[in-house]
């Protein structure tokens, strides 16, 4: 019975979408658009994230500089202290020498100019990498309570921008997600209730020849549905579109001025739909829901 | 079998009807007369349990309509057939759809469905229209439609608010037989009217309201109610002309 039931509202629901062909195609239309600005902020949200995320790991070494009389022997026990706190990934000493080493390899061809200095002016340094980034203030504030040390460089203010306009857009975009799916509900409910309202007649005389309320609102609701999913489909498909492109056009330049590279397509498309699906197919039921609750009142 | 004890039904300060208190039989022809406002459709939505009674029991084919959750309402339905003097026909859905729709609300198979359908239409003298949508039948056509879907599931009620209202006089005698067909093989009919010659020619018990109140029962009557006062009273009243017809 209940088999036979579902039969009956999705074979209805078939039936009515072809009948009410402009209707649908408002419905569908509507939605559409709804998920493809959706989606764009979606792809936004997802590669700031991603940017950040790396960017964030370009900034997460703390740099101890040693005054020359700090023995090596103090250095370890410093090193000691700081591996022990929270949010360090682990904390390592670099002797003057192999800091110059270091700039001659970054400087490449450039290196002989070092050469020139009669003495090493860099100092013996502590180098603390972190793994968790909010936690970078203790370690600095803790670093400062030890005797022997000349200065400390972090790029606190750098990563403290990052961190903060990364999470404004992603804020922004989640605000602006929910309010479009708030507003997809309200717009598919609305189109919604011009159907049902051309059907308050038709909903009327079922109701007369003994039609329980699901029995009425199961078409609809499977009509809700399907033109949700086909919506989340179409635009889903658009979005690839386009964001292929994007990565065509863009996805060098951006890896050259960020050294980050972008979501790669299929990865973001393959749950992109997922959840295209899952809310479209939602949003449709919800408006339709919504829409039908005031003409199933007996 | 429909029954109504002391039943009232006000909206706001004014009288639907008032201390109804009524039996009608299984198997019953009944004729519900009476002036516009008289409270005949607030009789016949109470027993849809349309709208709740303030006061009163009603019983239809045993349920206690009164004591219905909103859930049972369906139920009650299907066991009553109703025809209307607009038909009420599903404009996109064809005549046999029309009439397999009240199949398919309650879950018949499709093999029920396919075999009772022609044979019902038949039954009504449509069934060459099964094919047509509503809109390109005559009137008459649409209200055999119309009966066809209300008696499909054999309720042992069926309710006809003014089912010749939109009909010319033949047609309309055509649908009374039908009726009286159907009346003949058991099922109850309660129908609101208007039409003074087909209650007259049928000869059946008349139920009048006025003002929501009964004020004739007759087991074989006449209409007797007339839309001008003075008429009324020349011809009814005590001294009337038609005095011993009607009260």
């Amino acid at each position: 019975m209940f088999i036979r039931g579902i039969g009956h509202a999705i074979k209805q629901a078939f039936i009515q979408i072809f009948r009410n062909r402009a209707m649908s195609f408002a419905s569908l239309f509507s939605i559409t658009a709804m998920l493809l600005i959706l989606g764009l902020f979606f792809i936004l949200i997802v590669n700031v994230s991603v940017i950040t995320e790396s960017a964030k790991k370009q900034f997460d070494t703390i740099q101890i500089y040693l005054l020359d009389e700090t023995d090596r022997a103090t250095a370890v026990r410093m090193i000691d202290e700081l591996s022990k706190m929270d949010g360090v990934a682990h904390a390592w000493y670099l002797s003057k020498d192999d800091a110059m080493a270091e700039y001659k390899m970054k400087w490449g061809d450039k290196a002989y100019l070092l050469d020139g200095f009669a003495e090493n002016p860099l100092p013996n340094s502590i180098r603390v990498k972190l793994s968790d980034l909010e936690k970078s203030d203790a370690v600095v504030e803790k670093a400062r309570t030890f005797q022997g040390i000349e200065d400390i460089k972090y790029y606190k203010t750098a990563v403290d921008k990052l961190l903060k306009i990364t999470s404004y857009i992603r804020m922004g975009a989640l605000v602006i997600i929910l309010s479009l799916v708030a507003v997809s509900v309200v717009v598919v409910a609305n189109t919604t209730k011009l159907t049902v309202l051309a059907r308050a007649r038709e909903i009327s005389i079922m109701k007369y020849v003994g039609a329980s309320n699901w029995f009425i609102r199961g078409p609809f609701l499977v009509e809700g549905m399907l033109i949700g999913f086909i919506s989340a489909a179409l635009s889903a498909a658009l979005i690839a579109l386009v964001y292929h492109k994007i990565m065509e056009l863009f996805g060098t330049d951006m890896f050259l001025m960020f050294s980050v590279r972008m979501v790669p397509a299929a990865f973001l498309v393959e749950n992109l739909i997922m959840i295209f699906a899952a809310l479209g197919i939602c949003i449709g039921a919800f408006g339709s829901i919504i829409s039908m609750r005031r003409f199933l009142d007996t | 079998m429909i029954v109504f004890e002391n039943v009232t039904k006000m909206y706001g300060n004014n009288v639907g009807i008032e201390n109804v208190s009524v039996h009608i039989d299984k198997g019953d022809f009944v004729f519900l007369v009476g002036p516009s406002g008289a409270g005949k459709s607030t009789f016949i939505k109470l027993i849809l349990k349309e709208i709740c009674e303030d006061k009163g029991r009603i019983l239809v084919n045993g349920m206690d309509v009164t004591r219905l959750s909103n859930r049972q309402i369906p139920k009650l339905r299907r066991s009553i057939g109703i025809v209307f003097q607009d038909f009420r026909l599903l404009p996109n859905k064809t005549v046999e759809e029309n009439v397999a729709f009240a199949m398919e609300i309650i879950h018949a198979s499709r093999r029920a469905i396919r075999r009772n359908v022609p044979q019902v239409l038949n039954l009504m003298g449509i069934g060459s229209k099964a094919k047509k949508y509503p809109h390109e039948l005559s009137a008459g056509e649409q209200q055999r439609v119309a009966i066809a879907r209300a008696v499909i599931n054999n309720p042992t009620v069926l309710i006809a608010d003014e089912p010749t209202g939109n009909l010319d006089p033949d047609t309309a005698w055509d649908i009374m037989q039908l009726l009286d067909q159907i009346n003949r093989r058991g099922t109850t009919i309660v129908m609101v009217t208007h039409a003074k010659d087909i209650v007259d020619r049928m000869g059946k018990r008349v139920i009048a309201i006025d003002k929501g109140r009964i004020v004739r029962d007759d087991k074989a009557g006449l209409y007797g109610y007339y839309e001008d006062e003075d008429a009324h009273s020349f011809f009814c009243k005590p001294g009337g002309v038609f005095n011993n017809h009607v009260y």
